[in-house]
């Protein structure tokens, strides 16, 4: 069992984005659970590394923030703070450098958000953020779609993770377009690609590792799942099975049937 | 007298007062919290040097979950 042995190491598949290295692949967001301890016994159960975060207006009144912020500072994980719900190139900007105050880190997923029907990214406006916060000393992880010019505009302008969408935001559809997924993945073989948005079941997530995707970011799939520790230990264990089947190498599809039992010796059949 | 809106709602001064008072006069924790004054961000190093005029916007914003 040495290959497996040597796939099971926690030391020889490791994930690296911007100089870090991450044994867990499954980054988890961390809105939309029923409670404070839900989420941190999700996190756990996710064996997550990195969880995202997010900011938003709040009354002094409401000590809440100051509880979210204590627990998820005692989860240990790197945070990945979003500019959600921007719009354009200034307010992700004023986002990102409040966020890199508030949270001390200069990481930042990265949202510039053009159609409030699907939650899609503005292309244009997202490379043009990404550019100014590169400047500014962000490490920039970019929401964006799975177009191979808009993944490339984002790289030559400094990014060096990119986040492509599986599908719109919070719809658990799974990976609209498994074609350009694996084509982001040919062309761009050194990048690190986390998909992100769209995931709504472990199979998914799953399919998404097949296809050489290097890591997967979900919130919504866990969070608002009947028994969300469950799921997360679920989402764990498809992402590190198909990662497993991407470094073993999938057999090529045919379209007719090839027995696997051999043929020669057959008793009974043509003499 | 001049008025601000902070996140969203009216609050009404009767002198001008440095962005640090205005927010210990809400009771904000200064560690806890990042402010925008007209949607440019303010770093914490300048709370005490940057004066609150009249019809300025405060976006004052703490920790929440995020996907």
């Amino acid at each position: 069992m040495k290959q497996n042995d040597s796939m099971t190491a926690p030391d020889s598949d490791l994930l690296s984005l911007y100089g870090e290295t991450f044994s867990s692949r499954f980054l988890l967001g961390t809105a939309l659970y029923h409670s404070p301890q839900i989420m941190c016994d999700s996190i756990k159960a996710a064996s997550a590394e990195i969880i995202t975060v997010g900011l938003r207006r709040q009354s002094p009144k409401n000590k809440s923030g100051e509880y979210f912020w204590q627990l998820i500072r005692d989860t240990g994980c790197r945070l990945l703070p979003n500019t959600a719900g921007c719009k354009s190139v200034k307010e992700a900007v004023t986002t990102a450098e409040m966020s890199r105050e508030l949270f001390e880190t200069d990481w930042l997923k990265l949202e510039v958000i053009g159609d409030d029907y699907n939650l899609q990214p503005d292309p244009f406006l997202l490379v043009e953020a990404a550019e100014q916060l590169i400047k500014k000393g962000f490490k920039v992880l970019p929401y964006c779609t799975d177009d191979l010019m808009f993944c490339q505009k984002l790289l030559d302008v400094g990014c060096e993770v990119l986040m492509p969408w599986g599908a719109p935001i919070g719809t658990g559809i799974g990976l609209m377009n498994p074609y350009n997924l694996k084509t982001l993945r040919e062309r761009l073989p050194n990048t690190p690609l986390i998909i992100d948005a769209g995931i709504g079941a472990p199979s998914q997530a799953c399919e998404a590792m097949e296809l050489g995707l290097d890591a997967v970011l979900l919130n919504t799939a866990v969070a608002k799942s009947p028994q969300p520790e469950v799921m997360a230990l679920a989402f764990a264990q498809a992402i590190t099975a198909g990662r497993f089947a991407y470094r073993a190498g999938l057999i090529e599809k045919r379209q007719t049937a090839l027995p696997s039992t051999p043929v020669v010796g057959q008793p009974f059949w043509h003499n | 007298m001049l008025t601000l809106s902070m996140n969203g709602e009216a609050v009404v001064l009767t002198r001008s007062i440095n962005l640090s008072t205005l927010l210990e006069q809400q009771a904000y924790q200064m560690k806890k919290i990042a402010v925008a004054i007209n949607g440019e961000f303010v770093p914490r190093s300048r709370y005490n040097d940057t004066m609150i005029n009249d019809g300025d916007q405060v976006d004052v914003i703490q920790a929440v979950g995020g996907g």
